[in-house]
């Protein structure tokens, strides 16, 4: 009887330490160099688009923030990761606003529920030039409900609107849940994750991709900064 | 004896050149000897025992073979990819067989088009391309390209083609149908690519690209008489699947879930009157009604003479153009 409440225990201990010991892996992302200037969008064309915006909004190809930070970096688990082919239930949301893409890179999962939004009073036409995944092409005049796709194969897939050419963004399929975008400051955030070894990925549309081996032994955060070097054109 | 000796050295070099050419030449010659076609490198490709079937003709693709390299590989090249060596000259470019991704298609847009719709397309050719009219094959001849070009993309192993849309008859033509074709041509704001006119000079038209970044054209509406094509086919059927389903890796989209059947003849009967040279039964009853379009009188206020953005975007000053 004893033996077997020990052996309950730590059965249950086993169990718990996944959750307990899980590791952080964070940091920032930063550039080198001279990133391009970024265009200002002339919206001149399509007018209920332009009232939307005091000042004319850029083009997201390389967005900076203070201290030569680095924002839509996408940082995720490229290898290691122990969730995968756990697709969560939720949707994620792409929203087309003022004739751009909100967010401009949105991270999802493998077979994810992907709702793409028509906040605007004009037509779009959502054309994700997929090219491991089924390439479409849908029109979405204002008014009409949400488009449901979802795609079966990890890929990054460059999205554009034929309509507003200056429209662009990004649908990052991954493999698993364990993923960031890096924000404001360049910073990224993975939280638990389980012990283990690790290869994490980033991802920039423009300066391509890096990587990191980290292993996470327990409790801890660790901390992996990505460097890119800037292109100037 | 000095002055000679100069002489014989560069007697040598010339003899030595001279000899050194012959050889080159002598070694060269085989090279040159490639006139039979299937001298050349073999493609690293595997000829799957891919199949089409057409009505009751089944396509073989290793019956396709010779055809395909003879007719098809000087655009579409030997392994199906678009790099024929004639692909550089060629504008719109060839298809890519690598992807599966193809314009002319009775399935839903990311689909891939049944064996008949691929069939359609080598009978037909593509206006304003230059993939001609393949008349010249037999009904076999085509159906085994058919499979032939399965063997390009792994698509065509794990998926099924999509299941054709449904296209109900046509209703009649009415100066009614025509003018809430033109409210729809109107309010799905088509004329930001194909123009107020159907001329393909909307404000989008100057930008658009193919899904390889290659620029690319709306069809111009108001070209062509009672030959007109359009690239997937000429008849009033034809139109309505183009709009409905889309012609992928172009920039024209998909409309399936956003015009209800009905309302996509309407349009069909709008889009034929923009072909002003053509004779049809759209432009009779464009003509007796003394060329005007009225206003559509349901559940919109009358469109304006020049096309406006989308009914709720009146207000804005400009009009988009």
């Amino acid at each position: 009887m004893r033996t077997k409440n020990i052996l309950l225990t730590l059965l249950t201990l086993l169990v718990c330490s996944s959750l307990m010991f899980a590791g952080t892996i964070s940091g920032k992302v930063t550039y080198t160099g001279t990133p391009a200037k970024q265009k200002p969008i002339d919206m001149g064309k399509e007018p209920s688009c332009a009232k939307q915006h005091a000042t004319p909004v850029t083009n997201e190809t390389v967005v900076t923030g203070p201290s030569n930070s680095l924002e839509n970096v996408v940082v995720y688990v490229s290898s290691g990761a122990s969730d995968d082919g756990q697709v969560p239930s939720q949707a994620v949301t792409y929203e087309q606003k003022g004739c751009q893409y909100l967010p401009h890179i949105l991270p999802m999962h493998v077979n994810q529920e992907l709702k793409i939004v028509n906040a605007d009073q004009t037509s779009h036409n959502i054309h994700p030039l997929a090219k491991v995944n089924r390439e479409w092409n849908k029109s979405q005049p204002p008014g009409t409900p949400p488009i449901s796709e979802k795609y079966d194969k990890p890929e990054f897939i460059s999205v554009k609107c034929n309509v507003h050419p200056w429209m662009h963004g990004y649908f990052a399929v991954l493999n698993t849940n364990h993923y960031d975008v890096s924000k404001g400051g360049g910073d990224f955030k993975l939280p638990n994750l389980p012990p283990g070894k690790y290869t994490i990925t980033a991802w920039h549309e423009d300066y391509g991709t890096q990587t990191a081996d980290i292993t996470i032994t327990g409790t801890e955060t660790k901390e992996q900064n990505f460097t890119f070097k800037a292109k100037a054109y | 004896m000095n002055s000679l000796k100069p002489m014989r050295f560069i007697g040598a070099i010339f003899f030595t050149a001279i000899l050194g050419m012959v050889l080159a030449v002598g070694f060269a010659a085989p090279a040159f000897a490639q006139d039979a076609p299937d001298v050349g490198p073999t493609p690293p490709l595997v000829l799957k025992p891919m199949e089409s079937h057409i009505g009751n003709i089944t396509g073989h693709a290793a019956a396709a073979k010779s055809d395909y390299r003879r007719y098809c590989a000087g655009c579409h090249g030997d392994l199906g990819d678009a790099n024929g060596e004639n692909a550089v000259w060629l504008d719109p470019k060839p298809r890519d067989f690598t992807s599966a991704t193809f314009k002319c298609r009775s399935t839903l847009t990311g689909t891939l088009p049944t064996d008949e719709d691929l069939y359609n397309t080598i009978q037909r050719g593509i206006t304003n391309s230059n993939m001609p009219i393949w008349n010249t094959f037999t009904r076999q001849q085509r159906a085994d390209l058919v499979a032939y070009i399965k063997i390009f993309s792994p698509r065509w192993d794990k998926e099924k083609a999509g299941d054709p849309i449904k296209v109900p008859a046509e209703p009649p033509v009415t100066i009614d149908s025509i003018a809430h074709g033109k409210l729809l041509f109107t309010k799905l704001e088509c004329w930001k690519c194909h123009g107020p006119a159907g001329k393909g000079d909307g404000p989008s038209s100057g930008t658009l690209t193919d899904s390889k970044d290659n620029p690319i054209r709306p069809y111009n509406f108001a070209l062509g008489k009672d030959d007109s094509r359009f690239k997937c086919g000429s008849t009033n059927q034809d139109i309505y699947k183009i709009f409905m389903t889309g012609v992928d890796g172009t920039p024209m989209p998909s409309f399936a879930d956003v015009i209800q059947p009905n309302d996509a003849w309407d349009l069909v009967h709008f889009l034929r009157t923009l072909q002003i040279n053509r004779h049809g039964k759209e432009n009779e009853i464009l003509s007796a009604a003394h060329g005007v379009i009225p206003p559509y009188v349901d559940k919109n206020p009358a469109p304006a003479a020049a096309p406006a953005p989308a009914p709720a975007d009146n207000k804005s000053p400009g009009g988009g153009q």
